[in-house]
């Protein structure tokens, strides 16, 4: 499989990296190395074979379901870019 | 007494035991010689001199009174992926300009509660993605080691640069690291210094900024194996705060040192013989099986079939969770923000200018791989395959090897800038190719020194064991050690 310009802009846009014609031109050479590259494993018979989900065999951790911490405002808006009275500050998103 | 900072962990520690010198005198030497190179070898992108300083005064007096924990006084480099609490944590990367975290990662704090000094945070690939230190926006890091009569200036490789040519300079007694495809182990084969990725789940990886949640470990680099058995133990623990740490207990492994190897079966695995192989990298490999040859081990030809297959499903998985995990960034909560006209036109040009080249190829293979119609053929087959590569390693393991020896790079460490390495996202990726199996696997790899190229410049052996069995890791390396020498640059930085 092989992407075209228009394709990687509209990944580009999945991943909100606002990308110019050039650099959409460059990442699609970039892109189907890597695609090309990968295309090997569809060589690989894995009928009957389960997806990895973890490598280690672990059993989730459980704890009890009780507050244990918390009253940290300040230092969760400390780095952020924008805030005002421990709100993080975006651009308007409703008219 | 700059000298004192050539000592290893274990040799200073002692001497700071006996009082020859104190641990602020020992810190004030790295701080000195830190000062004087990292103009030239750009391995730290931050150095606290005030905090490293009050640090080793607290050391000291512990010392004093006769207490103090397995690394007391010993300063250390930290990787700039871990954060540290009211200290640059930036991964690498301008979209995280400014971070200064609020919380320590647990591996950091296992350091510190063990008495250890913190001189500053090391360069590495931004969010740990390269194998060379190119893509840091602090820009390259310069190998302290140099071709024979060559000036040119070399790798240190990566994504760990920063803290292997730290340690191989001697600017940090030892280093935090990590691993996701061979981020501790190529880079310490390219310096001369020892790096161990342990079995995943090891080190906790909480507070440390994340790449690929499946893969990345916390592992230590270091002088020589003994050193990096030290630094393992204080880093490793079990950690309510991480689902996926282990909850067994932490081995001595400094104990692993020095235990025979006889009758041990060492595998060799017939797949990492690839097609253009440097003859000096063979060479190199069976220099290492006659050394374990001749301490007693029984060595046996194995097969691991799906071998050539890990790097390509790595580029499918790795990607998927960074595009995943490296969503976080998004000028709101943290870090850099370029205005908008509206909140997507400030996602989106925030991410732009705040990400590097190498870091945006992967968030963009990541989000097509995970698109709708593409999950099943790429991710999903990626992750069967990976099934497949374990059950490689499993089969060879139930059959009674102990451990697998290979050569953990392809090649030395190369120029920095090259033309080949930078014209092919590819070709930078194949140095991974001896490394990124055991990511793929989850066990632990070990690096170590094996000797020098034509060249002069140092070449790694690999050795890669059964989950948790990393004291399996240090007694075969140490053994590698014992025969290979410890390899040290000349100083011209």
């Amino acid at each position: 499989m092989s992407v075209d310009i228009a394709t990687v802009k509209h990944v580009a846009r999945l991943a909100r990296i606002a990308v110019d014609d050039a650099d959409a031109e460059r990442m699609t050479g970039e892109l189907n190395a890597i695609l090309g590259f990968v295309e090997q494993l569809n060589e690989v018979d894995v009928s009957g074979v389960e997806p990895m989900t973890s490598v280690i065999p672990l059993e989730m951790k459980k704890r009890q379901d009780a507050v244990t911490d918390g009253g940290k405002a300040a230092d969760i808006v400390a780095n952020a870019p924008a805030t005002e009275e421990n709100f993080f500050l975006v651009p308007k998103v409703v008219e | 007494m700059t000298e004192i900072t050539k000592l290893t962990i274990a040799e200073a520690r002692a001497k700071l035991k006996e009082k020859e010198f104190s641990s602020l005198e020992l810190t004030n030497a790295y701080l000195d010689a830190i000062d004087a190179a990292n103009p030239t070898l750009n391995a730290y992108v931050a150095v606290t001199h005030d905090k490293a300083r009050a640090m080793a005064e607290a050391a000291d007096k512990r010392l004093a009174a006769g207490e103090g924990g397995a690394l007391e006084g010993i300063p250390l480099g930290v990787k700039d992926l871990f954060a540290t609490e009211g200290v640059h944590t930036q991964a690498g990367s301008h979209i995280l300009d400014g971070f200064e975290p609020r919380y320590e990662s647990t591996v950091t704090a296992n350091l510190w509660a063990d008495g250890a000094v913190m001189l500053g945070k090391l360069n590495m690939d931004e969010f740990a993605m390269g194998s060379s230190n190119e893509t840091s926006y602090y820009g390259p890091v310069t190998n302290p080691w140099r071709a024979k009569n060559d000036n040119k200036a070399l790798v240190p490789g990566g994504s760990s640069g920063g803290s292997a040519a730290a340690v191989a300079s001697w600017l940090c007694a030892g280093a935090t690291a990590t691993d996701t495809g061979g981020s501790i182990r190529q880079p310490a084969a390219f310096t001369g210094t020892v790096g161990i990725k342990p079995t995943y789940g090891r080190c906790s990886r909480w507070g440390t900024v994340a790449f690929a949640s499946s893969l990345d470990q916390a592992g230590p680099i270091a002088r020589d194996v003994r050193d990096a058995a030290i630094l393992l133990k204080s880093m490793a623990s079990s950690d309510p705060k991480d689902t996926t740490s282990v909850t067994q207990d932490v081995p001595d492994y400094e104990a692993a040192l020095g235990q025979s190897v006889k009758g041990l079966k060492i595998g060799i695995p017939r797949e990492y013989r690839m097609d253009g192989m440097p003859e000096e990298i063979e060479k190199l490999w069976q220099q290492g099986i006659a050394w374990m040859e001749d301490a007693g081990a029984e060595i046996v030809d194995i097969s691991l079939p799906h071998t050539k297959y890990a790097l390509p499903a790595y580029y499918i998985v790795a990607p998927a969770e960074a595009s995943s995990n490296l969503a976080r960034y998004d000028g709101v909560r943290y870090g850099l923000r370029v205005p908008g006209k509206d909140i997507i036109d400030m996602y989106e040009k925030t991410r732009a200018a705040g990400f590097g080249r190498e870091v945006k190829r992967r968030v963009m293979i990541g989000t097509y791989v995970l698109s709708a119609g593409y999950y099943d053929a790429y991710y999903v087959q990626a992750q069967k395959v990976r099934t497949l590569i374990k059950k490689d390693f499993e089969d060879v393991f139930a059959a009674g090897v102990d451990a697998i020896l290979t050569p953990a790079t392809p090649s030395a460490a190369f120029g920095i800038a090259d033309e080949d390495m930078a014209s092919d996202p590819v070709k930078m990726y194949l140095n991974d190719i001896f490394t990124v199996t055991v990511n793929m696997a989850g066990l632990p790899g070990i690096a170590v020194p094996g000797g020098l190229d034509a060249n002069g410049l140092p070449l790694g052996l690999q050795l890669i064991g059964r989950p948790f069995d990393e004291e399996m890791l240090f007694r075969t390396a140490h053994v590698i050690e014992q025969a290979a020498g410890r390899f040290e640059p000349a100083k011209w930085w």
